[in-house]
């Protein structure tokens, strides 16, 4: 049985190619509330971009991971639904399917690796709601956000498909609600609430990706939500990185900060914003800040 | 694409075998399940905003055997795997993994989008799907970040070197 307040760290690929300000912000919360994380030994991308094209490939991608984690003893935390959905999803089908085991770690030995089948892999929300628990963390709220009004969005691999990842209802998800809520922040309902940001159809069909973030900005814009908050370095990106890009396109007018969770929850805990990246936001977030501090 | 999908079906483009070869992979067993319901399509937020994107028209001619139309389509890659279609399916078909069924299928044939060409080769040479910019890399330090874990490409090379996939994209590579 691994550790509750220490983990090995698992970056995936996009947050340190372009998502540092949720690294650092994550690391900055989960020092405060003193969990301990351990970076990997070595790694590789969790595999999910392949699975479209060899799930074979992604199947092995994943499970050198995991070994790797078990020989440290340590549970993996990842910041990356994808990367989490992807992990978690592998172990359980390698832990309950004998012949995919062995077959996975017949490539796996080939690099003198093993899956065993000894670790777990979470979410940093998962680990916050169900290791760390609303208590502590709400314990550790020194600056309630009373003023702010945000609006929450999970993305997709957060919730779905149930069956692997099953901590929340994909239909009607609490946690990350109760997470904002622990900060003392508001946090309103909206439509189409649990709708897939775009971002895997960046590069296939960007006027696809685009649109689907338009609605979901319109949405939250709809009931004067001062800030979209985040848990996915990918729906991150759509809507930070693209927000100037709708309002230009379909000539619309947002002005919608779009915040890491962990950058809302530092704040409540006292840390600066300096310290949580915040200047690392396409979208200035600065009107939002004053009005909270 | 619109045009191409009204033509008529032919029976001699009729794969009778192709749904039999679905069922037996790993995503696809439930194909045969689907009883054209349209939840799928109604509740795909691609096919929104999409004129060709059909998951339920996708399911409908893997049944069929309409193995080429299927898999040398470009719509097959619209799919953003929000796996909405697979928790929300009635009978329990995972849509989503037949998608990606027919996919792995598609890029055996070579048809693959030039984005997932990229990210292989990455993960290949770095172990990273994307090449992390040197600066970066760098900046770590500044912002008070542990330093980036390294890839092994060696070794991950040799935990593929068995995958068919793998090896066309080395191949591609040199």
């Amino acid at each position: 049985m691994a550790e509750k307040n220490k983990y090995l760290m698992f970056l995936g690929c996009a947050i340190p190619y372009r998502v540092s300000a949720f690294e650092i912000s994550a690391r900055k919360v989960m020092q405060k509330l003193g969990v301990e994380l351990v970076e990997m030994p070595e790694f590789n991308c969790c595999g999910l971009p392949l699975d479209p094209v060899s799930h074979e490939m992604m199947l092995i991608l994943a499970a050198r991971n995991l070994a790797l984690a078990e020989q440290k003893g340590l549970n993996i935390l990842t910041l990356c639904p994808g990367c989490a959905g992807t992990l978690k999803k592998v172990n359980k089908m390698l832990k309950e399917d004998k012949a995919l085991r062995e077959d996975i770690n017949s490539h796996l030995k080939e690099a003198g690796l093993e899956f065993k089948g000894t670790i777990e892999a979470k979410h940093i929300m998962q680990a916050l709601i169900e290791d760390i628990g609303l208590e502590k963390i709400k314990n550790a709220v020194v600056k309630p956000l009373t003023a702010f009004k945000v609006a929450e969005h999970n993305g997709c691999h957060i919730l779905r498909p149930k069956e692997y990842i099953g901590f929340d209802d994909p239909e009607d998800p609490k946690t990350l609600k109760t997470l904002i809520e622990a900060t003392g922040a508001t946090c309103l309902d909206y439509m189409d609430e649990t709708e897939c940001c775009g971002a895997p159809s960046v590069g296939i069909s960007d006027k696809i990706a685009l649109q689907l973030a338009r609605d979901k900005l319109n949405h939250v814009k709809m009931v004067g939500a001062q800030a979209l908050v985040t848990i996915c370095p990918f729906c991150h990106i759509m809507y930070d990185t693209n927000e100037l890009r709708i309002e230009k396109m379909f000539n619309e007018t947002y002005g919608i900060p779009i915040l890491h969770y962990t950058q809302l929850l530092g704040l409540a805990m006292g840390i600066l914003p300096e310290e949580l990246a915040f200047n690392e936001l396409r979208v200035d977030a600065s009107k939002i800040l004053k009005e909270a501090m | 694409m619109a045009e191409k999908e009204k033509e008529r079906i032919k029976a001699s483009e009729i794969d009778p075998k192709f749904k039999y070869e679905i069922a037996k992979m790993h995503g696809g067993e439930k194909l045969m399940r689907c009883f054209q319901c349209g939840t799928c399509t109604s509740d795909c937020p691609v096919a929104r905003f999409s004129e060709t994107y059909r998951p339920r028209q996708i399911i409908r001619m893997t049944q069929l055997g309409l193995k080429d139309r299927v898999l040398n389509s470009d719509t097959l890659w619209l799919c953003a795997s929000c796996f909405t279609c697979t928790d929300r399916c009635p009978q329990d078909v995972e849509v989503a993994s037949v998608i990606r069924v027919l996919r792995n299928l598609a890029a055996e044939r070579g048809c693959i989008p030039q984005v997932f060409k990229e990210q292989a080769a990455s993960i290949l040479a770095s172990g990273y799907a994307y090449k992390i910019p040197d600066l970066r890399i760098k900046k770590r330090e500044s912002v008070g970040l542990p330093p980036l874990p390294r890839g092994n490409p060696e070794s991950i090379r040799k935990t593929l070197c068995n995958v068919g996939f793998a090896k066309h994209i080395e191949k591609k590579g040199e």
